[in-house]
């Protein structure tokens, strides 16, 4: 499935694809202080360059910000996921189970298995939201899902871009700018932001 | 007051830096690895040692002439050093030595779970944990005041979401870093030597030490109380803290940084503070049982809770003394071999030819997956020759005569030279055959130098060691390099030929790691072009150029 709330969902939207049609900024509940995305994929895929890049946006934009991974086996191909949370004072740095606000998922194996880690009414976002034809280039999806991200996060796209530019040598930038404009539009399409 | 996004490894490597840490030295090993790394790029002197004991010795050499010195292993590595380890304890130090150990709860890419905040307790050495990467910068500088005030070695504990979360980390202002200190030696033979007669005063000397530092830690800064709601107190250490304070947000908490030796007053005082107790720690409940013995009356997590890492939601369950059984964890995709690993042909072969394999740690353990599922041993680093020796000593013949010992090129200098002097000294009677997977890097914790790759850990050229060579001046009597990956039938024919011979044999299947290879050969290039220069450079220096 693409973009869309869980199951659960807060407006009562299934989980469903291009159910999502709720109106409105998702944020989180006002009661918590604290974004928390995860980013789940195959090793190789991009996934922990992706949570470097929204940690540093993140620090950018003045926030308090933590990001937590697994190192080791991972580099070998197997699941890999990164938790990144920010927000005005961040505790622990790992994303409790079931309380994500976002999901952002890079290989469609992934999707069922990381699932459990969304909070009720949280984001997906999965690798099929991005139409693999219209990615300037493979390897960008990472930035491409971040680009679909921004739209929902306090942190302003540019900030997020800054960070693309400062993660990337020059000769990538165009690719990866041109991937996260994709991910905005797609997302935008989605319905489910604004 | 520049923010720095740092892990918990790269705040170490900068607090090094920044505290006139004058030799780094260790062996790579997740979730450690980084801290070196990070140290030399910053401009730090480091280097990787064959294997911990011998970094450890280094180490306390450089301590012993009066400069601070800093020893990162992964938390099995702290057993390989653990002979100088509880020595060190006796003679001292006269500069700094900070011994970083990064413990693996969880076990993301280790062997076994230990808690080394034991080794503290058994070698009687202070350690500290810090619980995120500001603190893992700040305490750095603690554990070197206290290993200069009380000239001890001092254990810095890590766990590997400590070591590999980042998080905001703001560096001391130039004023308040340290200078490094001046090397220099002074005779202490009744301090160092470690013969019985000076060992049994130094023995009381430490424990004389460690009695100063407990009297000292219960005001210190490294502990502290965050007061709050008195119905629960929380005791809690290292990243455990902080799943605490998000759990429990209301709870006063009692935060220990000075793990060994422990605040036991101040813990007493927390304790009588408040109507219920909780003790918060990942793996053994090591501060637990201690404050009770002191007969302070605190709770301790429940025994299901000593396995794996903690997190928030666990942390409430132990607080609500949850003990029904726990969601299970997403299982996602198990790491593998790479699709163009060299030993994909190796593993084929002792698959195909159903031999025992007594394997070893490192990437190439990942034939013990399927369709391989070619690995009948994986226990320590070096451990496959001696349990593949173990098993050809008492087999019966034909069994006898499957067993191969695999083990790569890291790990083979790490600790399998003295398997092999073993194996020369006591032959099995039907002979051994060990197989080293040799792919020029110390690939599973990312592609690090090792003395068989010729090259340091900033990648420039030094001596190198042979495999082959070191097999033959052993005494092994038939020492074999093939590469599997050109010659997959070659490597077969080869592997049942010394099985079936009662010789001892070393086969070396030597290429290079695929991830890896592009970058050995930009530095093998590197490398020849310094050695050029220096011989041009030689050349012109030669006699007559002297004035």
């Amino acid at each position: 499935m693409s973009a869309g709330r869980d199951a659960g969902g807060g407006n009562g939207a299934g989980g469903s694809a291009g159910s999502g049609g709720a109106a409105g900024r998702v944020s989180a509940p006002a009661t918590r202080t604290v974004t928390n995305v995860v980013l789940a994929g195959l090793g190789g895929q991009g996934v922990i360059k992706a949570s470097d890049i929204l940690a540093d946006a993140a620090l950018r934009a003045g926030l308090d910000v933590k990001k937590a991974e697994v190192h080791g086996m991972s580099q070998r191909g197997g699941s890999v996921t990164s938790d990144v949370r920010f927000g005005r004072k961040v505790l622990s740095p790992m994303v409790p189970t079931g309380e994500a606000d976002f999901l952002v998922v890079l290989a469609p194996s992934e999707v069922e298995v990381t699932r459990p880690l969304l909070r009720p009414g949280g984001v997906l976002l999965a690798p099929d939201l991005v139409p693999e034809g219209e990615l300037p280039n493979k390897r960008s999806l990472n930035v491409a899902l971040l680009g679909a991200l921004s739209g929902y996060l306090e942190i302003p796209p540019e900030t997020l871009l800054d960070a693309v530019r400062a993660a990337l040598p020059e000769r990538l930038h165009r690719v990866n700018e041109q991937a996260f404009a994709l991910g905005q539009k797609v997302a935008a399409r989605q319905g489910t932001i604004r | 007051m520049e923010r720095q996004l740092l892990s918990g490894d790269e705040a170490v490597a900068l607090a090094a830096l920044h505290a006139g840490v004058a030799l780094g030295t260790g062996y790579p090993g997740t979730p450690s690895t980084e801290i070196l790394e990070t140290f030399s790029e910053l401009g730090g002197r480091a280097q990787w040692a064959p294997n911990e004991k011998v970094a450890l010795e280094v180490g306390l050499g450089a301590a012993f002439a009066n400069a601070r010195t800093i020893v990162t292993m992964k938390h099995v590595g702290l057993n390989v050093a653990a002979d100088p380890l509880f020595t060190a304890a006796y003679t001292g130090v006269a500069g700094a030595l900070i011994v970083v150990s990064a413990d693996d709860p969880g076990m993301s890419s280790s062997q076994n779970e230990q808690d080394n905040r034991r080794y503290a307790v058994a070698a009687g050495l202070p350690a500290i944990e810090p619980s995120d990467s500001q603190e893992a910068y700040d305490f750095l500088f603690t554990a070197i005041e206290i290993s200069e005030r009380w000239h001890l070695p001092v254990l810095f504990r890590m766990t590997t979401r400590v070591c590999h979360s980042k998080s905001i980390v703001v560096a001391r202002d130039a004023a308040d870093r340290q200078p490094a200190r001046a090397p220099h030696f002074e005779h202490d033979i009744a301090g160092r030597v470690m013969i019985p007669a000076n060992a049994r005063p130094a023995h009381r000397r430490l424990r004389a030490k460690l009695a100063e530092i407990a009297a000292w830690g219960e005001d210190c800064a490294l502990n502290r109380v965050e007061p709050g709601d008195l119905s629960l107190g929380i005791v809690a250490s290292g990243v455990s803290y902080l799943h605490a304070a998000e759990a429990e947000p209301g709870a006063a908490i009692f935060k220990i940084g000075l793990v060994n030796p422990l605040p036991i007053e101040r813990a007493r005082a927390f304790a009588a503070s408040v109507e219920r107790c909780v003790v918060v720690e990942e793996g053994d409940p090591i501060i637990a049982d201690s404050l009770r013995a002191a007969g302070i009356a605190v709770e301790s997590k429940a025994e299901m809770y000593r396995f794996g890492e903690l997190d928030v939601a666990r942390v409430r369950r132990i607080i609500a003394g949850d003990v029904t059984a726990e969601p299970a964890q997403p299982r996602g995709k198990p790491p593998e071999l790479c699709p163009a690993c060299p030993y994909h042909t190796v593993y084929g072969t002792l698959a195909k030819h159903d031999c025992i394999v007594a394997g070893d740690i490192g990437c190439y353990t990942l034939g013990v997956l399927p369709p391989y599922k070619a690995m009948d041993s994986c226990v320590a680093m070096g451990a496959s020759i001696g349990v593949g020796l173990g098993l050809r000593h008492v087999l019966p013949p034909a069994e006898a005569r499957r067993v191969v010992s695999v083990i790569g090129d890291s790990t083979f200098v790490h600790s399998g030279i003295s398997g092999l002097v073993e194996m020369a000294y006591n032959p099995p009677e039907t002979g051994h055959v060990v197989l080293v997977l040799d792919n020029g890097t110390t690939a599973m914790t990312g592609q690090q130098e090792h003395p068989g790759t010729g090259r340091t850990l900033d990648h420039g050229p030094t001596n190198k060691l042979s495999i082959e060579g070191i097999a033959t001046a052993i005494g092994i009597g038939s020492v074999t390099v093939i590469d599997p990956y050109a010659d997959p039938e070659g490597f077969e024919r080869l592997l049942l030929e010394r099985l079936a011979a009662t010789e001892l044999s070393v086969i070396v299947a030597r290429r290079p790691c695929i991830l890896a290879a592009a970058d050995i050969r930009k530095w093998e290039k590197q490398a020849a072009e310094i050695r050029a220069g220096a011989s041009a450079q030689e050349a012109f220096d030669l006699p007559g150029g002297d004035e």
